[in-house]
């Protein structure tokens, strides 16, 4: 786990699927996902903390099983920590998923991180043959057969959703350290609680809104923590951004390609479509980092700040972007923003708005 | 005339937020969940440390006002005892993602309220704070974020219990806008313009033009 102190920055991504520039039609997916691997190694190059791969089972996202992304990213980068953002734990098998990411941190030399949630789809429900009826409590059942093989001893397990297990070692054993474990965190109280009785720090994912508003839910973590004697562990934030040289051609690019992403989404929930003064208010004040390196620098800094968390992850690329423009963000993220972030969280001299 | 007694039912992001709002507001707050007061005392303390955390029966037992913030799905485990003859603000929506992929709570003519009016017949109610995000509740009650107040509209048959859900809604920061009847709630539920809605009274009130005509 990170000092607590370190500030930790990462890049996300959900695994979209870029627009060929010459066509504005999707690429194949075999060229997403090796685009991906390519951002991940740019991201290594540059210096990023951590690559976090979301898990979708959707037309739009390339990725469906970001651990075998993730093997494919250790095997060319060499510092940077590979994680999930999220592993929809409920809908997928403990043991599997705890018997990857071993075998990912073994060939990786320590560098797997897995971040757990329930997620916010719910396309793996059907597709592996579980109910949504069961959303809450399959995770609460399948987050505590995960802490315990964690422990990486013999295990003594009888389930309800799972299979029951008895004396039962698991393989590969990671030597010296536990898979270092987050939980990601839609907003609901007690998913902090939960995180919190099992010791794993939270990165709150903020996908709209203005942050601060979730700046309760890290005194709630601090909270409960105490209450379960677990270690205080620093929290961290995921949010939604595009950096460009010019505030312009950043706002461009996340109007005509993270609104409509979220509009996709939307859609299938029932919302209605995102309109401009919505749009402008998340850039100004709310979830999204859209701007200059300067003006991201500065909003990141105040956030992190005022919610009180140590690690944010920016999640690159919603929509249709292109390759090129991905990279931009990428490469002004870890060159400028980041260093500049650190510098104004130290000074404390950000000001946004 | 003294406040009424609020009792929340639900204690997820909806109910906190509500419970927020309301003891803002200066209502006497009373929240429960399916977990025990003890097991949400600590989540309570922290975002809506006003609010008194207690467990269903004695809330039901003590709140003039009951609001359903709780998954849509659930609403067979709220108890009808000591909910007779009082108000009940239903907040709850058929949300696919927790509810399950089959919509057996409201069908194209009927709202989920409708259900909730059947299922507690002896009770009035009230379908208010549905349509708004809870993020969007919390930012925008009273001067919202571009300093203008915000509308939440409501759907009922009964008039007087009408004009306390209106009250509530505009001691909690939003302007009421009053729908005629439990039924044409239907237009402020998912998939339609109005669900998620967070705009001034003028601009919704044509929405609500549009869309009620649609009903028809």
């Amino acid at each position: 786990m990170p000092d607590n102190d370190q500030l930790v920055f990462g890049l996300d991504t959900f695994g979209d699927v870029p627009d060929d520039p010459s066509t504005d039609t999707p690429v194949s997916y075999a060229a997403a996902l090796q685009q991906i691997i390519k951002e991940a190694q740019l991201a290594d190059d540059l210096g990023i903390d951590v690559i976090a791969l979301g898990e979708h089972h959707r037309l739009e996202y390339a990725i469906s099983s970001p651990d075998i992304m993730l093997s494919a990213i250790a095997s060319v980068t060499k510092k940077i920590k590979l994680s999930t953002g999220v592993t929809v734990l409920s809908s997928d098998d403990p043991v599997r998923v705890y018997e990857r990411f071993a075998t990912l941190d073994n060939i990786s030399n320590g560098r797997a991180q897995i971040m757990l949630g329930r997620g916010s789809f719910t396309e793996s429900f059907p597709l592996f043959g579980y109910h949504l009826e069961d959303y809450d409590a399959l995770f609460e059942e399948k987050i505590a057969l995960f802490s315990k093989l964690r422990e990486s001893g013999s295990i003594n397990w009888q389930g309800h959703f799972t299979q029951d297990l008895k004396n039962q070692e698991i393989y590969p054993k990671i030597n010296g350290h536990q898979l270092e474990t987050y939980v990601g965190v839609g907003g609901t109280p007690d998913s902090i609680i939960r995180a919190a009785y099992y010791g794993f720090p939270v990165i709150l994912a903020i996908i709209g809104g203005d942050p601060e508003r979730f700046k309760p839910y890290v005194e709630l973590y601090q909270k409960a923590t105490v209450q379960f004697k677990q270690p205080q562990q620093p929290l961290g934030m995921h949010s939604h951004g595009v950096i460009a040289e010019t505030d312009e051609k950043a706002h461009n690019i996340a109007w005509n390609y993270l609104r409509r992403s979220m509009d996709r989404i939307g859609n299938d929930r029932g919302w209605a479509p995102m309109n401009k003064e919505r749009f402008d208010f998340e850039v100004a004040r709310g979830a999204y980092y859209v701007g200059t390196p300067e003006h991201v620098a500065h909003k990141i800094a105040q956030k992190m700040t005022k919610v009180g968390v140590k690690r944010f992850d920016f999640i690159y690329g919603a929509g249709g972007q292109y390759s090129t423009l991905r990279e931009k963000t990428i490469e002004l993220y870890a060159t400028k923003v980041v260093p500049r972030v650190k510098e104004l969280i130290k000074t404390g001299e950000y000001s946004y708005e | 005339m003294n406040k009424p007694i609020i009792g929340i039912l639900g204690a997820g992001k909806l109910g906190t937020t509500l419970a927020k709002l309301s003891t803002k507001a200066g209502y006497k707050t009373l929240i429960a969940s399916s977990k025990s007061a003890t097991q949400i005392q600590l989540t309570i303390s922290v975002l809506a440390p006003k609010a008194i955390a207690l467990n269903a029966t004695e809330l039901k037992h003590q709140a003039d006002i009951i609001i359903l913030a709780l998954p849509l799905g659930k609403y067979r485990s709220i108890e009808k005892d000591n909910l007779q003859k009082k108000i009940i603000l239903d907040a709850m929506n058929y949300w696919w993602e927790v509810d399950g992929n089959n919509n057996i709570y409201s069908t194209k003519k009927h709202s989920s309220s409708e259900l909730i009016q059947q299922y507690l017949p002896e009770s009035t109610v009230i379908k208010a704070l549905n349509h708004m995000s809870y993020h969007d509740l919390q930012e925008e009650a009273g001067q919202g974020k571009d300093g203008k107040r915000k509308s939440i509209i409501l759907a009922g048959d009964d008039q007087t219990a009408i004009l306390t859900a209106a009250q509530i809604v505009t001691d909690f920061g939003f302007d009421p806008l009053v729908l005629n009847s439990l039924s044409q709630g239907k237009i402020l539920e998912p998939g339609s313009p109005l669900f998620g809605a967070d705009d001034t009274k003028e601009n919704l009130r044509k929405i609500v033009v549009q869309e009620l005509k649609k009903l028809t």
